[in-house]
Formats: C-alpha cells, sequence, structure tokens
C-alpha cells in the first residue's frame, strides 16, 4: 500500500479523499492555488504544496505543477477526483512516465471513453443501446445545421471534452443551432480546451440514470448498482439518488451486465460511471441508451457508499496499489435508500443566477462526514452526511465551481431519507450569499418527486416560472404563525427585564396577531398553551434571543425554522420558502387595518445586473428602441455567459455600464423610456 | 358622588374624541392614527397617565371663543416603555390641525419640566399644521418656550421626536434640537418654508416629499435618522430605540440579560480582511458579529453611509458603535461623514455611553467640493468630539489608518482607553505608494526604484507592530477574539473616572 498519496484537486473532493486515507494510514499532500490558501483540505492535509495562481488554468490544470509536487513530497501516488485533470490521458501518461501511480482507469480507458465521439463507437460494438447521433468532426455552423436537419430536432450540441453541464446547448431548430453552435465551441475551448462538438438527438421526458462501475487490475468487474440524477438545471445535476425508483431488478441487470460488458471491451478497472438516458415513458425499462462514460469518481458517489457501503475512494486506492476487490457481484446489495442534494451558491430566487461571496455564516445540520470504521459507516451523523469544503469566513470564488456542499440523507425507504433532506435543509445555516436550499428543499417535498415520476425536464416543467418558495400548507402556516408569536413573546419578556423600571416586572403580551402574506392569526400564549385562532397547536420549543435557528415540536413532528428579526416580527425560513412574519400586539394590531399597504416601485423599465460579473457585451445604446425579451447585455459570472433580456418594450433612455465594466448585484445596467 | 363621577367619564370622554370622529377618519384614511393612539402603541399597556385634559386656549380672536375643545390639540403625560419612565407628547391633527397655542405649548412645557426634574426622557410625536395663527405672537412665545426647555434639557435627559405628520416653519426648531428625529415615509415632512412660498420666491416647482420628505431627510439632509414605513412600525422602532438609551445623564447605561457569552470566539473574522488591500469588504459583519446576538440599531443609515453609527449591546449593557465603512468610499472621512459621528460621539459621550470605534479609514476625502465647503471644521468636528469624551473609549483598527484620520478615530493620543489593532492593521501617514512618491519624488522617473522602495515602506509600516512599539496601540489582537476583548475592556473601564477642566461649555467648531 502507499505511504503517501496526493490530491489533485481541492474542496469537498479533496477532503472526501484525505478522510478515507488517513482511516487507511496513507499520508496526504494537498495542492492548492492562491484562492484556496485557507481552504479546510489544505488544512486537513499532512503536507500541502502551493502551486500558482488562482484561475484553474494556472494551477489545478497545469500537470508539471502536479507532478513536481508529488516529488517535492515523495507522494506514490495521486488521486484526481473529479473534474480538472481527472479524465486527461496527458495527465495520467505523465504520471506513468514519472513512476507516480494514477489512481483512476488505465489511460487507454480514459482515452476511450473521455472522448465522447470515440466512446460512442466503442459503445455500440459492444453492443450497447446508443443514441442516434453524427459520429464525427463537424467543420463549421453549416455542417452542424445539416446534421441536425439529418437527425431531427431537438438535438444536442456538445463540446467534445465537455462535462458537468459545461459547453452543452439544445436546439429546438435551425435557428438555435445556428445562434449557439460558435458559442459551444468556445466554451469548449475555454473551459477544456478543445473546440470539438458533437451533436446527437435529444431524447424527450427522459430520465437520466447511471451505473456505478468498480474493477480492479485483475480482470474483475462489478457494478454498484444505479444512480438517478434525473433533477437537473440547464443540465447540471442537483438532485441523485440511489437506487432509482423507475429501475426494477431486471432491469438493473440489464443495465449493469452491459455497462460491465463495455468497461471490459477497454480493460476497465478502478471506479467509473456509464452514464445511460433512459425513456421513462417505457415501463418495459428496456429504452435505455449509452450516453458517456465518465472515467472518474463522481460528485454523487455517496448515495452508492450508503446504499452499498463501499467505500469508493478505498477501493479506487487499493486497486491502483493493486489489491483485488474484495467482493464479488453477489455481494452487491442495496441497503436502503439515499439522496444527495447539491447546495450550489445560485439563487432560485434570483433565476438561479450564480453567486459568489463570503460565507458569513456556515453551520450545516451536522458536522462535516467522518470517515468512521463503522461497518456501514458512509451514513454520517443518524443518515445524515455533508461532504464539504468551505467553512464559515470563507470565500466562494468565480474561480470554480459554484457547489458549496453535498448534503447526503440515507432512509431505510425513499421518503425517509426525503424527510431527513427536509428537516436537514432546514437546520443548514448558510449566510452571505445566495443558495439554493430552499429549491432543494421544494424538490423534496414535491409530490411529484416524492411519487417517482422524474424526468430531466423536471425543474423545468414544474417552476416554468422560476421559484418563488415552496407552497405551505394552511397547517404549517398555522405553526408558523405560533412560532412567530411565542417568539415575540420571549423577546418581549427578554425585553421587559431591563433594568431601572418603575414598578415591578411587567408579564410579556399573551395575545398577538401574526401576518403572514395577507392572512392574519390571532394567537394567544398562555403558561401551558398556545392556541391559533381558538385552536391548541400542539407547540413545545424554547428559544434564546439571538438564536438563528429554533426547532419546534409540533405534535410528534420537529420543525427547524431560522430566524431573522425584523422591525415588525420575523423572516422565517423553513421548508422550502421564506415567510416575513408581522408580530404585533393584539392591542397594537387592532390600530394595524388603518396603514396603507405601500406597492413597491415597478423596478421593469430598468436593466439591473442580476449578480456580481463582467459586462461582456451591450447590445443596445441610448435612443434604440427594445422589444419584450431581445436581448440586451451579457453579464459572465462563473464563467457562463447569461444573457439578461427586456422585460419590457421600449426606448432606451439611459446608459449606466460599458463593457468590460465589473459591475456589482443590482447595478442599474440601463434605463427605458 | 356618582353624578360626579358620571361627569367626569363624561369630560374624559369628550378630551378622548379629540376632533371628533369625522376628523378622526379623515386621519386614519391617511393612513395616520390618532394623537391618542399613537401613545398607546408607543407605551406599555395602560401606562400612559395623561395630564392636561381639559385644558383649552385662551384666544379670544377670529371667533376662536366659540370653539373649544379639550385638551387643545396636544395629548401630554407620562409612562413606562418596557417598565421604563418617559414623557411624552402628541400633537392632536384633529384639533385644529395640531395647530401650536399658547396653552398647547404650555402643556408641553409642563411635562419637560417634570422629566428635567425626575431625569426621564422626552418622546415627542409631532403631528401639526404649525402655529395657532389666530393666536399671533402668543403662539411664537409658545414655541420659544419649548425651544428653550430643548436646549436646556440637552445633554441632561434623551430628548427623541417622531414627525408623523406635517411639522413646517418655526415648529421644526424643535424637533431639531432634540437628539433624534425619526419619520414616516409618505405621511410625515419637515421644512422651514412649504412648497407654495419656495414656488413663490424662487419659482423653483417642488413636493412636499421632495422637499422635505422622510427619504429626503434621511438621505440628503441629514436632518432626520430613520424613515419608517407607517406610523406603527414607527412607534414599534422607537420602543426598541429606548431601551437602548439611558434615563439622563446621571443614569448609567440600561443593562438587560443576555444568553449571548461574553467571549465568544467568531474565527471567520480572522478571514474578513480580504487579501488584496483595495479589496472592501462589510464592516457591519464584524459589528454584527462583536455585539450581543448580532443585534444592532443603526441610526442613518442612509446618510454618510461611509461611516456606520449605532447602537448595540455587550454584555447586555449598552455601547454605541462609529465604524468606517469600506464598502463606502473606501470608508473615506469627508464632510458628512464626519458631522454624522460628531454628533453621534456626543451623544454618547452626554449619556454615559461607552464609545467602540472600528478603523478602517484611508484618510480625508480629498478635493475641491470638500475643501471649499469646509472639511476643515467640519472633520474637525470629529477630532473634538472624540477628544473631549470621557466615556470608555474601545478602538480596533481592523485594516487602514491613514493620516490624520488615524487621530480622529478615538486614537490614543485623543484618551483612547484601550486601542487595539488587528495584525492586519496599517498605521501610518498614507499609503506607500503615495508616501514613496513624495519622499523620493526625485526617483519618480524609475519604476524599479520606486516599486522597491514602496515594498520597503510597506514592510516598515503596513503593519501595527511600529504603532505598537510606540505605546500607541495597547494590543494587538486575534480579530476572532475582538468581542472576549472589548466585552473585558468594558469591564474594566466601567469605573472609569475622567473629567475634562471646568468651562462654561466648549466651543466645538460649529
Amino acid at each position: 500500500m502507499f505511504k503517501k498519496i496526493l490530491i489533485a484537486n481541492r474542496g469537498e473532493i479533496a477532503c472526501r479523499v484525505i478522510k478515507t486515507a488517513r482511516r487507511m494510514g496513507i499520508q496526504t499532500v494537498a495542492v492548492y492555488s492562491d484562492a484556496d490558501a485557507r481552504a479546510p483540505f489544505v488544512q486537513m492535509a499532512d503536507e500541502a504544496v502551493h502551486i500558482g495562481p488562482s484561475p484553474a488554468a494556472e494551477s489545478y490544470l497545469i500537470a508539471d505543477k502536479i507532478i513536481a509536487a508529488c516529488k517535492q513530497t515523495g507522494a506514490e501516488a495521486v488521486h484526481p477526483g473529479y473534474g480538472f485533470l481527472s479524465e486527461r490521458t496527458s495527465f495520467a501518461e505523465a504520471l506513468a512516465a514519472e513512476g507516480i501511480e494514477f489512481i483512476g482507469p488505465p489511460v487507454n480507458a480514459i482515452a476511450a471513453m473521455g472522448d465522447k465521439i470515440e466512446s460512442k463507437k466503442l459503445a455500440k460494438e459492444a453492443g450497447v443501446n446508443v443514441v442516434p447521433g453524427f459520429v464525427g468532426e463537424i467543420e463549421d455552423t453549416e455542417h452542424a445545421v445539416r446534421i441536425s436537419n439529418e437527425i431531427g430536432y431537438p438535438v444536442m450540441m456538445k463540446a467534445s471534452a465537455g462535462g458537468g453541464g459545461k459547453g452543452m446547448r439544445l436546439a429546438y431548430n435551425e435557428q438555435d443551432v445556428r445562434e449557439g453552435f460558435e458559442a459551444t465551441k468556445r466554451e469548449g475551448l475555454n473551459s477544456f480546451g478543445d473546440d470539438r462538438v458533437f451533436i446527437e438527438k435529444f431524447i424527450l421526458n427522459p430520465r437520466h440514470i447511471e451505473i456505478q462501475i468498480l474493477g480492479d487490475k485483475h480482470g474483475n468487474i462489478l457494478y454498484l448498482n444505479e444512480r438517478e440524477c434525473s433533477i437537473q438545471r440547464r443540465h447540471q445535476k442537483v438532485v441523485e439518488e440511489a437506487p432509482s425508483p423507475f429501475v426494477t431488478d431486471k432491469m438493473r441487470k440489464a443495465m449493469g451486465e452491459q455497462c460491465v460488458a463495455l468497461a471490459q471491451a477497454v480493460g476497465y478497472y478502478s471506479a467509473g460511471t456509464v452514464e445511460l438516458i433512459v425513456s421513462g415513458a417505457d415501463p418495459t425499462g428496456e429504452s435505455f441508451y449509452f450516453l458517456e462514460m465518465n472515467t472518474r469518481l463522481q460528485v454523487e458517489h455517496p448515495v452508492t457508499e450508503c446504499i452499498t457501503g463501499v467505500d469508493l475512494v478505498e477501493q479506487m486506492i487499493r486497486v491502483a496499489a493493486g489489491e483485488k476487490l474484495p467482493m464479488s457481484q453477489a455481494d452487491v446489495k442495496i441497503d436502503g435508500w439515499a439522496i444527495e442534494n447539491r447546495v450550489y451558491a445560485e439563487d432560485p430566487y434570483r433565476g438561479f443566477l450564480p453567486s459568489t461571496g463570503r460565507l458569513i455564516r456556515y453551520e450545516p445540520p451536522v458536522e462535516g462526514w467522518t470517515e468512521d470504521e463503522a461497518e456501514n459507516g458512509r451514513r454520517g451523523v443518524d443518515g445524515v452526511r455533508v461532504d464539504d469544503g468551505v467553512y464559515e469566513g470563507g470565500e466562494v470564488s468565480m474561480f470554480y465551481d459554484p457547489m458549496i456542499a453535498k448534503l447526503i440523507t440515507w432512509g431505510k425507504t425513499r421518503d425517509e431519507a426525503a424527510d431527513k433532506q427536509v428537516k436537514a435543509l432546514d437546520q443548514f445555516r448558510l449566510e452571505g450569499l445566495g443558495h439554493n436550499i430552499d429549491f432543494l428543499s421544494a424538490i423534496m417535498q414535491h409530490p411529484r418527486f416524492r411519487s417517482g415520476e422524474l424526468t430531466t425536464g423536471f425543474i423545468a416543467e414544474e417552476y416554468p416560472e422560476g421559484f418563488n418558495g415552496a407552497a405551505a400548507s394552511p397547517e404549517l402556516l398555522r405553526n408558523i404563525s405560533a412560532i412567530a408569536a411565542f417568539l415575540a413573546t420571549a423577546l418581549a419578556d427578554r425585553a421587559r427585564q431591563i433594568d431601572n423600571q418603575l414598578n415591578g416586572p411587567l408579564n410579556p403580551p399573551g395575545d398577538w396577531q401574526v401576518k403572514i402574506g395577507d392572512t392574519l392569526y390571532e394567537v394567544v400564549i398562555d403558561e401551558d398553551c398556545i392556541t391559533v385562532d381558538g385552536e391548541t397547536v400542539d407547540l413545545s420549543m424554547t428559544y434564546t434571543p439571538g438564536e438563528p435557528i429554533v426547532i419546534a415540536e409540533v405534535g410528534d413532528q420537529e420543525l427547524g425554522v431560522k430566524v431573522q428579526m425584523t422591525r415588525m416580527g420575523f423572516r422565517l425560513t423553513t421548508h422550502g420558502a421564506i415567510h416575513d412574519v408581522r408580530v404585533l400586539p393584539a392591542r397594537v394590531a387592532k390600530h394595524a387595518s388603518h396603514m396603507i399597504e405601500k406597492i413597491p416601485p415597478d423596478m421593469s423599465r430598468f436593466l439591473i445586473c442580476p449578480m456580481p460579473g463582467l459586462l461582456v457585451r451591450l447590445d443596445v445604446g441610448e435612443g434604440d428602441h427594445v422589444e419584450v425579451g431581445q436581448p440586451l447585455a451579457v453579464i459572465e459570472a462563473m464563467k457562463m455567459e447569461n444573457i439578461l433580456r427586456a422585460e419590457k418594450a421600449g426606448t432606451v433612455k439611459s446608459v449606466n455600464a460599458k463593457a468590460g465594466d465589473s459591475l456589482a448585484v443590482d447595478a442599474i445596467i440601463l434605463e427605458l423610456e | 358622588m356618582s353624578a360626579n363621577i358620571a361627569e367626569l367619564e363624561r369630560r374624559r370622554a369628550a378630551a378622548k374624541m379629540g376632533g371628533g370622529q369625522k376628523r378622526i377618519d379623515a386621519q386614519h384614511a391617511k393612513g395616520k392614527l390618532t394623537a391618542r393612539e399613537r401613545v398607546e402603541v408607543l407605551l406599555d399597556e395602560d401606562s400612559f397617565e395623561e395630564y392636561d385634559m381639559y385644558v383649552e386656549h385662551n384666544c379670544v380672536d377670529f371667533g376662536m371663543s366659540e370653539q373649544h375643545i379639550p385638551g387643545d390639540g396636544v395629548v401630554t403625560g407620562s409612562g413606562t416603555i418596557n417598565g421604563r419612565l418617559v414623557f411624552v407628547f402628541s400633537q392632536d391633527f384633529t384639533v385644529y390641525g395640531g395647530a401650536l397655542s399658547e396653552r398647547h405649548a404650555q402643556k408641553i412645557c409642563k411635562i419637560m419640566d417634570m422629566a428635567m426634574k425626575v431625569g426621564a426622557p422626552v418622546i415627542g410625536l409631532n403631528d401639526s399644521g404649525g402655529a395657532r395663527i389666530q393666536e399671533g405672537v402668543a403662539s411664537l412665545a409658545g414655541y420659544a418656550e419649548v425651544f428653550q426647555r430643548n436646549v436646556n434639557a440637552s445633554g441632561v435627559i434623551p430628548q427623541l421626536s417622531v414627525i408623523m405628520g406635517p411639522c413646517a416653519g418655526g415648529a421644526v426648531y424643535s424637533p431639531a434640537m432634540t437628539d433624534f428625529i425619526f419619520m414616516v415615509k409618505d405621511s410625515s415632512f419637515m421644512f422651514v418654508t412649504g412648497p407654495d412660498v419656495v414656488k413663490t420666491v424662487t419659482n423653483e416647482v417642488v413636493t412636499q416629499e421632495e422637499l422635505g420628505g422622510a427619504v429626503t431627510h434621511t438621505t440628503k439632509t441629514s436632518v432626520a435618522d430613520i424613515a419608517f414605513e407607517n406610523d406603527i412600525e414607527a412607534l414599534m422602532s422607537v420602543r426598541d430605540f429606548f431601551d437602548y438609551l439611558p434615563l439622563s445623564n446621571k443614569e448609567e447605561v440600561p443593562e438587560r440579560p443576555t444568553a449571548d457569552p461574553w467571549d465568544r470566539a467568531e474565527e471567520s473574522l480572522d478571514t474578513i480582511i480580504p487579501a488584496n488591500a483595495n479589496q472592501p469588504y462589510d464592516m457591519h459583519e464584524v459589528i454584527r458579529k462583536v455585539l450581543d446576538e448580532g443585534d444592532f440599531f443603526e441610526v442613518q443609515p442612509g446618510h454618510a453611509s461611509n461611516i456606520i453609527c449605532g447602537f448595540g449591546r455587550v454584555e447586555g449593557r449598552t455601547v454605541g458603535i462609529v465604524a468606517n465603512q469600506p464598502m463606502v468610499l473606501a470608508g473615506v472621512l469627508d464632510i458628512n461623514s464626519s458631522k454624522k459621528a460628531a454628533r453621534f460621539v456626543r451623544f454618547c459621550d452626554c449619556f454615559n455611553i461607552p464609545i467602540l470605534t472600528f478603523v478602517d479609514v484611508p484618510g480625508f476625502l480629498p478635493g475641491t467640493a470638500q475643501e471649499h465647503n469646509g472639511i476643515i471644521k467640519h472633520g474637525a468636528k470629529l477630532l473634538f468630539a472624540y477628544a473631549e469624551a470621557t466615556v470608555p473609549k474601545i478602538t480596533v483598527i481592523t485594516r487602514k489608518a491613514y493620516g490624520g484620520a488615524y487621530d480622529v478615530m478615538s486614537s490614543k493620543h485623543l484618551r483612547g482607553d484601550l486601542n487595539y489593532a488587528w495584525p492586519t492593521a496599517e498605521i501610518a501617514v498614507m499609503g506607500a505608494k503615495g508616501a514613496v512618491e513624495i519622499i523620493f519624488r526625485k526617483d519618480i522617473g524609475d519604476p524599479d526604484k520606486i516599486a522597491a522602495l514602496t515594498k520597503e515602506y510597506e514592510d516598515r509600516f503596513a503593519n501595527p507592530f511600529v504603532a505598537a512599539s510606540k505605546g500607541f496601540i495597547d494590543e494587538v489582537i486575534y480579530p476572532h477574539s475582538t468581542r472576549r476583548r472589548i466585552a473585558l475592556g468594558l469591564r474594566k473601564l466601567r469605573n472609569k473616572e475622567l473629567e475634562n477642566p471646568w468651562k462654561k461649555h466648549d466651543n466645538i467648531p460649529l
């Protein structure tokens, strides 16, 4: 076994690998860029080597620097994590040339599978169903249009070296191809240094299901069941689970065996994932097609670990060291259900725009997962596992992936795992930047998610107008009103403990009027009883002023609520929605009806920068007439180009920014008449 | 006996109707509460004791002898806010438009005199059309009687004004001399001369709201401190605000329990200063992480945001916070920020409120706009205010403390009691580049040499240790320990005794 390994990655996955390595008694070396100097993975590793400036292209993507770090520290093997150099043959080859072991698959397998065009050919030869598409180099936009027309719309244009949602564009018609082809090429070049693009048929209502492969250098290859990753946004995975609610034992076996056959065809070892596109419309489960094979550890590997008990990182290290797999296909079981939610630095309340900045508060619901030696100990604390690589006071920078953390829950059933998600998300404290915690909670509660009727279009179909918070049941709102009144009573009680009072201690008000949205609730708080509109609420809780999250016991349920004070009440966040709650003593509330509701000013005539970023392009000037939906400007943030469109028609009255400007969130770019 | 009681009840009921149901309805229709409703919202339940309910005006001219409404347009009395005594007057717009008469003024003066005698704050709820014109000079005399009491009370008892309707002409000067002014958006305005007169005299066309509305006064003019959405929000917020204030200059700051540990460490403050010296960060985060429960009541948030002023608590006891805000104009001191902070510091000093100062200041703002408008005298106000303050003063330099602005911001030299610096502090005459270009002017043509010298200057001065070696900084502290240091410091300074030389009063550069 290796004595020391280097992790050629950053963030949560670097932490993840270090944890297992540490348990195995292997020393670890981290490499880090300027931006990561204070990152947890750097602290966690036994040694750390600085490898350059913040942009990945100048640090994490430079193989020579990694190899130099190996030599400097005497690391015998490199775990590449995911992304960065993990699927670069040149990197694996360079390591081999230096006699450093690559903790991953053989070079030829990376080469064969890393190229989406090549891999499709191979899959076809291995007898795996493939989606119709064009296999070969596409010359230019005209060529792309011809190909697309032949395949039939919709088609998907993908950067050949792409992955993780970057460099992919969907075209519903010829116009889309013309508009998007060059951009796809550009993104491929910028993100992966490869501008080749391929085009294939896009299957409607598809499900994304993938098979985890694990092999050793002795010819053993197993499949560790499937994961379903259908909940995606812009082809970026958001929710993953294992097993899939769609997959039957028979289907699992069929898919698994095909994928193993493909892996065998390329002499695969280590961990890998075969991504399949499955038509949910075919109940036989026979309509699955090869999409691509990822020759690395996947972001969502923890759900597989939860249900199989296999530590995939451990097995990757052991396989790299030449050990045989300790299990056979028959040993691979499914125990319970696991769901992973990706907590992203993107704001669903603002059209999912990327957000960067400082984590002013960061307290996950449980401590970051620590690898223990429990028999099947990949399930965190009571079935809640957090894989993260950030810390309170740290920065989510524009240089890397916007994922903040992975929240993984395990339950005996799918519902139990989803319930645990809702509970854990309610107790996930994250302040300072936009994040998708509420959105994730909304998905976990969504009846369609619970039914298992998923497609990759789930988010687009269920949230066509964007996201404004999860719908709250009348019962939940009543409970929130009771909690709000309880908080107000506790605060009023404390305020009445100020010194220098005229008479003895005062009692806080017991009768409250709570307003949530347009609904009023009369809440009465007694010594031992809380009623809302005359009905007793079975609520038990404590609150110490200043606490950011309170946990109320409502009946036999626990309800976690994030508390923020406002001038006339609280902003309470729970179960995937923010509730601005006005709480007034009843004697004050009787006057509240005289207050005039003020309508917020119409901002639609302003084009407002929705996120901090670079104004790449401004398409209009003063005096130009614009139509609804017309692109006005392009903001680049998180390496993504975001087109800002006109919300209403009009003439441009003034322009306040120019291309090349770095803009803050809410900066006014231009104003219409 | 029962007849007498019946008469009392009848009279009380009549007084409580103010200007009658019709006018009450009109007041409500404007989104405004009546004078008595406002008092009810402001004070603890059933705590209000009204005085002078039956006072009537003494005017006989212009048909006034025919009209008498008990109370004469103002409700006065005393009560409690969270159990602590406060005197209140609330002008009643339903009675003669709240216009101020001689007797109306007498009522106000009476409670102010009582408040002064017993040492309790006065809160004025202003909603008045102005002077009672029918009374002529008697009404003007009434204003002046109030003004004189405002001045006598200044620095003795806290005086708060809430503008909840019109407040125009001479009437503005009473609130103007109180300690804090709060306004209600869209329904309150303050000006010396209204839009009609402005149009006649200067031909300017301007709305009431633009001329003297809550937004104008809390952003542009700084006449008012905070704008609230409506009457209830304003009054509930005043209750919260009141809890920070001692009852008088003879009292200590109030104390209330908190569960927030005094020695709470905030590791995340160790990383708040960005690696790049030109990158801003939000000073609010530092403030909130230091104060009890993250609770901070900011005053003048919309004006001169390059300096932050407000109240918070440490170990349940009130502190005043002054902090440069690197997010706005790099936290520079200019005319507006100097004036804003100077007045705040003086308020704290009047009322025994310890002052915490967080410093990240690149200097004073240069330019003709500043110089020609008198930055010298206005900047001197803040310097003066800090220098004369005898309350406990704790200073934390987080990053830049450059030039004269370093001296101003509660430095050791101005009798700072505890002056701390984070390791990221840079205490110097100016930024390294500027300094080198002056000291080595002859080498400006040689960029390599300038760069080397800049580096040398940085190494020498871009740290807290030069200042610490001279005793100007008491200790260089870990940012995460800031709350613990401050809490401990405040305990140590609780019995601080320091007096300025006897004087009639000082002569601050107004």
